[in-house]
Formats: C-alpha cells, sequence, structure tokens
C-alpha cells in the first residue's frame, strides 16, 4: 500500500517466542500515538491492532519488524515478519479458527480473534503470506488529520 | 456505573494498588480469562473481572483502556505486575470469591454490563 507523508516513523523489532516481552512495542506505540495527539479512539484501534500483530508474531514466527508511520491522515502499521507463514490465509480470518497451543492459551491468547480482530480495527487492511518465509500484514487506520509533528 | 470503594466492599476485595483514587468510577464491566476476548469485545473504561494473573492482564487493559482489574479466585499477580498497574494508573483487586459469585454480586449493582453482541 503507498504510505502517506509521514510526520513520524518509528521501527519496533519484535522477537518470537519472547512472551515476558510481549506487548512492549504495542505499548509504546500507543504511548507515542498519544503524545502525537490523535484522538483516543484511533490510538485504542491502532494500540489493540499493534498488540495482536505483535502476540501473533511472538507466538508464531521467529521475529518480525513493525514500521510506524503517521501522517495527518492516517496511522500506517506494516508488520513483516520471518516464520512459517500461513498455508490458508482465507482459514486463519475465521473466528475461532486457531493453532494455539496450551501454553498460548493459559496466557490467555489463541482463541483465533486474532486476526479478525485486527481487521476490524482497520480502515485498510491487507494480509500476504509465504509458508516457509513468513507474513506481511499492511494496515492503515485513518485519523481526524489532527497530528501533533 | 460502579465505584471502586462499592467493588470493593462487595468482594470482600483487598486493593493491590493503595495510591488508586477509591472514587475511581467504571462505566462498564466486563468477565473473561481470555484477553482476545477482552481485545475484541470489552468497551473502554470497563472493569475487567478475571482469573488470569499474568503481566498480559494489565497490559491488555493498558492497550484496550480498561479501567481496572478484579482478580478472582484468591489469584494475585506478582509484585512486578503490580507496580506495572500502578504506573499506567489501573487499579487491581483481588478476592477470594469465585468468578460466578464475583460476577453475580456485581451485576445486581449494575443494571447493564453494556457491552453489544458482535
Amino acid at each position: 500500500m503507498p504510505a502517506a507523508e509521514s510526520v513520524f516513523r518509528r521501527e519496533f523489532p519484535v522477537k518470537g517466542g519472547d512472551f515476558a516481552r510481549a506487548g512492549e512495542a504495542a505499548c509504546e506505540i500507543k504511548e507515542l500515538l498519544k503524545e502525537l495527539g490523535l484522538d483516543a479512539s484511533t490510538v485504542r484501534r491502532a494500540a489493540i491492532v499493534a498488540y495482536e500483530a505483535e502476540m501473533n508474531v511472538v507466538m508464531y514466527a521467529r521475529e518480525a519488524r513493525m514500521d510506524l508511520a503517521v501522517s495527518p491522515g492516517e496511522v500506517h502499521l506494516v508488520v513483516e515478519d520471518r516464520g512459517p507463514g500461513i498455508p490458508d490465509v482465507e482459514l486463519a480470518m475465521t473466528e475461532g479458527y486457531s493453532t494455539a497451543t496450551a501454553e498460548m492459551r493459559e496466557l490467555g491468547f489463541g482463541a483465533g480473534m486474532g486476526l479478525p480482530n485486527i481487521k476490524r480495527n482497520a480502515d485498510v487492511f491487507a494480509i500476504d503470506s509465504e509458508v516457509g518465509r513468513g507474513t506481511r500484514l499492511d494496515i492503515i487506520i485513518r485519523t481526524n488529520g489532527h497530528v501533533t509533528p | 456505573m460502579i465505584v471502586l470503594k462499592d467493588v470493593l466492599a462487595l468482594l470482600d476485595g483487598e486493593l493491590l494498588t493503595p495510591a488508586t483514587d477509591p472514587e475511581a468510577a467504571f462505566r462498564k464491566v466486563f468477565a473473561s480469562d481470555l484477553m482476545s476476548d477482552v481485545l475484541t469485545s470489552a468497551e473502554p473504561g470497563s472493569l475487567l473481572l478475571t482469573g488470569l494473573a499474568n503481566a498480559h492482564v494489565v497490559c491488555t487493559c493498558s492497550v484496550a483502556d480498561l479501567a481496572g482489574v478484579v482478580f478472582v479466585q484468591g489469584k494475585r499477580p506478582a509484585p512486578d505486575v503490580v507496580t506495572e498497574a500502578g504506573t499506567k494508573g489501573i487499579p487491581l483487586i483481588a478476592t477470594r470469591m469465585t468468578m460466578f459469585e464475583t460476577c453475580a454480586r456485581i451485576a445486581g449493582r449494575v443494571q447493564d454490563g453494556g457491552h453489544a453482541r458482535r
């Protein structure tokens, strides 16, 4: 997806399997968006999207890069992981479908709601996955236009 | 709407974050052990009732703008999780009551948990 001219960009590395630090990137993204003066609803949607995506990386992938770009009109988040990929994306987008382990479920995740919830909170959502290589999510959340550079 | 001090009294609860305002009010209530459900369905400003007591509970509440947590059935988060919640201004309450008892008591005080079905 072409990105709008951004007033803020930052990259967040995420490590697969690192449950102890899972959520740190999403919390940091949330604080940054608040500081940029975005409205509470937009900040919440972006934080939920970032957290769900981050948890997916931690649970399933080896590593990923989350690229955040903010412009006056939108929050653009690209999450590109190196991991097993998703054999059937349509199935993975079905609410309740999950390949999570018992350990993931004990942590309160892996209910098969992550990808559908990302899509629900996004204005534009694209997913591209290749088995054996990884998955790329491209998400845009439109804002009310107010950003403090 | 339910106020923190009333939650404590109803549940014979212990406030784990003593710096929290006892008059803090919660607009709605959501009960789940699944953080996936919290991220999907809980509304901002809600009080979360849960039997899960790990760091992801506080992180989830912070991300989704939930306003407080009740840990049921004697569950208690680790001290570093309590500290993190205090830093984020999220009150934590512990009760020995079961999830069912906790829900029943709070449901008697709030007319509507208020979460629309999806």
